[in-house]
């Protein structure tokens, strides 16, 4: 996030069209990563974010669907900005959501089967994960593809990350591998450790995350009434 | 009859739609400051439930189903429309959504205000399409479709409202400041989910 202050010094650009990183772009990249990442601050998208993070290998295919869905959605409702009614903004922007979650998971289910099966309905519920329909409400509506774009591959990002330290902490608590490859060794088991149940089922998932919210909220010192 | 009432029971609390699959999640954490607020959509979101259950059910099982098509002739009983199952339960849900949006606006206008933006965005609510397409993969019939949209969506409004009465009584405990807000939220949500596992031995 401190990168905005380097913009590129050479050549300024002749004509006063934005340069295609411009600080303001970078910023909308950037900013969802931490400062005003979508789970943690704008609490935008737990729904799925949690039920897939039991395994490192399918919060991360989580996180790839919903990055592409997320930018190309994006773009496309930026494109189609001036042409939607906004009594009926709602439906279109769901249908344009709902035909890309189609494409991925047809995409998913010739390509990765068996993490597609895992996946089960979650993939679905892309269509319903507010992190999309809000972005769409909150930016593409208002602004031109390129920078939609920007902030629809950012906020994913922000999602994607959020999703995997929580899939991380899960699979090595709970199941003590990562990836699939046992990370703890078989002489610890013998000598009387033993996984945490907690962190497989839904409890813990929840706890987890709330621990990272409070650790997110004391570096940023951003702190919001009870 | 039994094989029902275990079903809701299963629906309402071991398989809470929040607490165990993390549902609808949006809107609990952001819509359960005030406990009044928190039951109107409890409502909304029961009554929303209990009709698109069926709707899709009914819409999976004639239109969209491999071979479904087969009671209008036999040359498309090989037609798979599967494929098109996110496309028109969302369409239903967004329907349904808009009329139970008209019918509060009518009669509870102070309802209505309160709901605010959160009324259209439970055509958004990962709890309904998720319902719809849990019955889906788990190949409910008609009754079994309506009873889970009823229980789910009643288990949706116990968690909502009983955590909006946590959430009201912790106005007035002394919180680390990081914890405040979602932090705190996530946590109770968890001892909550906790809690609710506890009805895992019960079958009838």
């Amino acid at each position: 996030m401190q990168e905005t202050g380097t913009a590129p010094s050479t050549a300024q650009v002749v004509q006063p069209k934005e340069k295609l990183f411009s600080k303001k772009n970078k910023r909308t990249l950037s900013d969802p990563l931490s400062d005003n990442n979508p789970i943690t601050l704008q609490v935008l998208g737990i729904c799925s974010a949690l039920a897939v993070t039991v395994q490192f290998n399918t919060a991360l295919v989580m996180s790839l669907a919903v990055i592409s869905v997320l930018s190309l959605s994006n773009v496309t409702i930026s494109l189609l900005r001036n042409m939607i009614p906004s009594k009926i903004r709602i439906i279109v922007e769901l249908a344009v959501v709902a035909t890309l979650v189609v494409l991925v998971d047809q995409i998913l289910k010739a390509y990765l089967y068996d993490i597609s099966k895992r996946l089960s309905v979650f993939v679905g519920l892309i269509i319903t994960n507010c992190i999309i329909l809000g972005r769409a409400e909150a930016f593409a509506l208002q602004n031109k593809p390129w920078p939609s774009f920007l902030d629809g591959l950012g906020n994913g990002m922000g999602y994607a990350a959020i999703l995997l330290i929580v899939a991380t902490g899960r699979e090595i608590l709970g199941s003590g591998s990562f990836f699939g490859i046992q990370l703890i060794p078989e002489s610890f088991y013998a000598a009387g450790y033993e996984n945490m149940g907690l962190m497989v089922l839904s409890p813990g998932a929840f706890i987890l995350l709330g621990l990272i919210v409070w650790g997110q909220r004391m570096i940023s010192k951003k702190f919001e009434e009870n | 009859m039994e094989h029902y009432l275990s079903l809701a029971v299963k629906a309402i609390f071991v398989e809470n739609i929040v607490l165990a699959y993390f549902l609808g999640m949006c809107s609990f954490l952001a819509v359960s400051r005030r406990v009044e607020t928190a039951l109107g959509l409890g409502f909304a979101v029961i009554f929303v439930m209990s009709i698109t259950a069926p709707t899709n059910w009914l819409i999976h099982e004639y239109l969209l189903k491999e071979g479904a098509l087969s009671w209008i002739s036999e040359s498309l009983a090989s037609v798979d429309l599967s494929f098109l199952n996110f496309l028109s339960f969302i369409a239903v849900i967004a329907a349904m959504v808009q009329l139970v949006e008209m019918v509060i606006d009518k009669y509870s206008q102070k309802l209505y205000t309160a709901l605010g933006i959160f009324l259209p965005l439970i055509a958004v609510n990962c709890a309904i399409l998720g319902s719809s397409l849990f019955l889906v993969e788990r190949e409910y019939n008609l009754t079994e479709s309506a009873v889970f949209g009823f229980s789910a969506g009643f288990g949706f409004f116990l968690a909502i409202t009983a955590m909006s009465a946590i959430r009201t009584k912790l106005r007035y405990s002394n919180v680390p400041e990081g914890l405040r807000g979602l932090g705190l939220t996530m946590l109770v949500t968890g001892l909550m989910a906790m809690a609710f596992m506890s009805f895992s031995g019960i079958s009838l």
